[in-house]
């Protein structure tokens, strides 16, 4: 058992506020300010790309400024989103100069320290124990962990960049499919610009020895982070993936427009977890990361199973719906999620659970809490196709507010095309409670260890989801969140 | 000097005065029942003590340990050695007894300097407490009162006391609400937390908490001040008589 306390664990807290604000002093090669096809040949002709990449990337462009033109910038959701000039933009940096690192000892010591400060050490061994990092600083991978020894079992963990060069057959046969680049605005940009992020792949039969994760930091100024990850489990593989992300802080806003496709076959189990902590702006609302985000895994198999659970302290803006397509008969989703907000953050985040296959299930759990003047929704929808027989649904989603100037809003919906379905719908919204508060205060705890103690025992039962390693890291997150946020 | 010492104490809720010169004296190794009808301000008393601001004190003094127990927050006067056990204790969802107790015994370590408690004799403390107070084990495994009946609540706010060693310990309406052997379970613990150094004031209602837990003095709290004072005795003669009687000689009405 560790010998680290809850005591020490919140005095930690109450020193910390966002640790993780800092910028590393690295040259960095950047593509000419703007978005255009040259910007995109740039990126596509900086990674060594295939031609059919650079023509999936010019594709995409195209649809983004025709969806650009026509106005369909996603409006539906409960946000307040600033226009946004997407010329005035940096869409590649290479920290450190380099666009590629074949080995660790080409990393530049400062990206390495700074990583380590971040609780990341990329040498092997320090690394963490049972745990695969593949670090990715704006728009490079710098490096990946334990690959040699993953690929002892046929599993494929790196770069999304450099799976491109090495596995190019399965990168093509499986990007796209599950997020096509016309799926939205954001999605259509990220495929034009992407630049890193993992590819995993886990072969026929494979357990996963160990967590696979990756860890994203924007250092850059002004510069956009399009991250890309790719994860394919073959029939009967697992794996647990986890990604965390940081960045500076600074004045003005940074966009995060990433995609995620999972692909499960038959009997395949994959656990995405997150834990995001973009830098959320300042306490009077400026700058922060722009969060928007298309994560989607199809259960093309048959009792494939995929859940996301996800942690969100960070971001301005968080525009997020990590989906399931229950395709395969049997096949299973599920979606744990706590979003916290403060100050003047948004977020609007939820899930979609489409329901296409036979006696396929989804569990949705969503807990919101709000503080501050910050606006937290959940919006999720649950579908039910007509061939799909005996679906079943639960969500329950819960929202807690911690004084009166935040606001928690609930969007559930539900198109049900099937009559064997059984789908049910809980929500609760709830305040902290001033006799909450006064029972901890009567028993010696201050007000903000009280609140500290209220918030995760509410989270609880979502953090307990994460992967051990992470769990503890996540409740600590989650105070260092929390700090400020009494009375 | 008096462990506690409240003088002509004045608390309102919202305009409506309910304390209405209010005084009282426990010292060391005392154990002082208050018994009076309801909406005579029994448990408001419990309130202002442990520091709930709910209320506005317009006139009066406390002192606790020589200290100004009104200029304290809530948590100081718990870490200066005074406890409220609750009428109705609060849940907690998903706090978990060990994690709360640990935050709460570690604070009040800290404030009286000594070190904080390592895992394991934190572990044993926790142990020791609820064999002591005879509270089933499995209760401290589970989140802060959640889902506790009512008497198992009452219970673990006497293993709760325990835990923290007081000084002067407050008890609203700890009998209501229990059933015969489990106001005898929670007596049990009472008495053997009573030593010479730590006070009790027990705010109740009924008499028979008092066929388990002698007091040493006994005072009747009528509209908002205290109308008689006595030794156990006076709670028999109000077992047989009722209130009435002195809501009449205080000039109160029901």
């Amino acid at each position: 058992m560790s010998t680290y306390t809850e005591h020490d664990f919140f005095e930690d807290v109450v020193e910390q506020g966002y640790k993780y604000g800092f910028v590393t002093d690295t040259p960095s090669a950047k593509a000419p300010k703007g978005l255009s096809e040259d910007t995109v040949r740039y990126i596509s002709a900086q990674k060594e790309e295939p031609g059919w990449l650079l023509e999936y990337r010019l594709k995409a462009l195209a649809h983004f400024f025709k969806l650009l033109d026509e106005g369909k910038e996603p409006s539906w959701a409960h946000l307040n989103v600033p226009a946004i000039d997407y010329q005035d933009a940096y869409y590649f940096a290479a920290p450190g100069d380099r666009v590629k690192y074949d080995s660790i000892d080409d990393v530049p010591q400062e990206i390495l320290d700074d990583f380590e400060k971040l609780g990341i050490p990329l040498r092997e061994q320090a690394a963490l124990a049972g745990v695969a990092v593949d670090a990715v600083m704006d728009s490079v991978s710098v490096a990946t962990t334990f690959k040699e020894e993953l690929a002892k079992d046929g599993i494929i963990f790196c770069s999304f960049s450099e799976a491109v060069q090495n596995h190019p057959e399965l990168v093509r046969a499986n990007m796209g499919k599950v997020v096509p680049y016309t799926d939205n605005l954001y999605a259509a940009l990220n495929a034009a610009v992407f630049s890193d992020g993992s590819f995993c792949y886990i072969p026929k039969g494979v357990r996963c020895p160990m967590e696979l994760s990756t860890y994203f930091r924007i250092n850059e100024a002004n510069t956009g982070q399009f991250e890309r990850t790719l994860i394919v489990c073959e029939e009967g593989g697992y794996v647990s993936y986890m990604e965390g992300c940081t960045a500076p802080m600074r004045e003005e806003y940074q966009l995060h427009a990433a995609t995620v496709e999972i692909i499960a076959h038959d009997d395949a189990e994959v656990k995405y977890s997150t834990v995001q902590n973009w830098y959320p702006g300042s306490a009077e609302g400026k700058g922060g990361v722009y969060n928007f985000v298309t994560k989607r895994a199809l259960c093309s198999g048959r009792n494939s199973k995929v859940t996301w659970t996800q942690l969100e302290t960070g971001s301005a803006i968080t525009w997020k719906y990590p989906s399931c397509i229950l395709k395969g008969d049997g096949s299973v989703g599920e979606f744990y999620s706590v979003a916290f907000t403060k100050d003047y953050q948004q977020a609007d985040t939820g899930t979609k659970m489409i329901h296409l296959g036979k006696n396929t299930r989804s569990t949705i759990i969503s807990k919101g809490i709000s503080a501050g003047h910050s606006n937290n929704s959940y919006r999720g929808l649950v579908k039910v196709n007509p061939k799909a027989e005996n679906a079943r649904n639960f969500s329950q989603c819960d929202s807690l507010l911690i004084g009166d100037q935040c606001g928690a809003h609930t969007f559930p919906y539900i198109e049900i095309l099937n009559h064997t379905a059984q789908v049910e719908h809980e929500a609760t919204t709830s305040k902290v409670g001033e006799d909450q508060m006064f029972y901890c205060q009567a028993r010696g705890i201050s007000e903000q260890d009280a609140l500290n103690l209220i918030v995760n025992g509410y989270a609880k039962e979502i953090l307990a989801k994460l992967p051990m390693e992470f769990a503890v890291e996540a409740q600590k997150l989650l105070s260092v969140q929390l700090e400020g946020s009494v009375g | 000097m008096s462990l506690l010492s409240i003088q002509n104490l004045h608390a309102s809720v919202e305009d409506h005065e309910i304390l209405k010169g209010l005084s009282l004296d426990v010292n060391a190794g005392e154990v002082h029942a208050i018994m009076g009808p309801n909406g005579s301000g029994k448990s408001t008393l419990a309130s202002v003590l442990a520091g709930r601001d709910d209320y506005d004190i317009s006139q009066g003094s406390v002192t606790f340990q020589g200290e100004d127990l009104l200029e304290m927050d809530p948590e100081e006067r718990t870490r200066e050695g005074l406890f409220l056990a609750f009428q109705y204790p609060v849940e907690l969802p998903g706090v978990s007894t060990h994690q709360f107790l640990r935050t709460a015994v570690n604070s009040v370590r800290e404030h009286r300097q000594l070190d904080e408690l390592s895992v394991s004799d934190f572990l044993k403390l926790m142990k020791e407490k609820a064999e002591f107070v005879n509270l089933d084990p499995k209760l401290t495994q589970r989140s802060v009162n959640e889902g506790f009946s009512g008497g198992e609540k009452k219970r673990a706010e006497i293993f709760q006391m325990a835990m923290l060693d007081p000084q002067l310990a407050i008890l609203d309406e700890t009998d209501s609400g229990l059933d015969i052997d489990a106001l005898r379970v929670v007596s049990e613990g009472i008495n053997k937390l009573r030593n010479e150094d730590r006070a009790f004031v027990l705010i109740t209602h009924y008499q028979r908490l008092l066929n388990f837990i002698v007091p040493d003095r006994v005072h009747v709290l009528v509209g908002g001040r205290i109308v008689r004072s006595g030794g156990p005795e006076l709670a028999e003669e109000l077992e047989a008589k009722g209130y009435d009687w002195l809501l009449d000689e205080a000039g109160v009405s029901a």
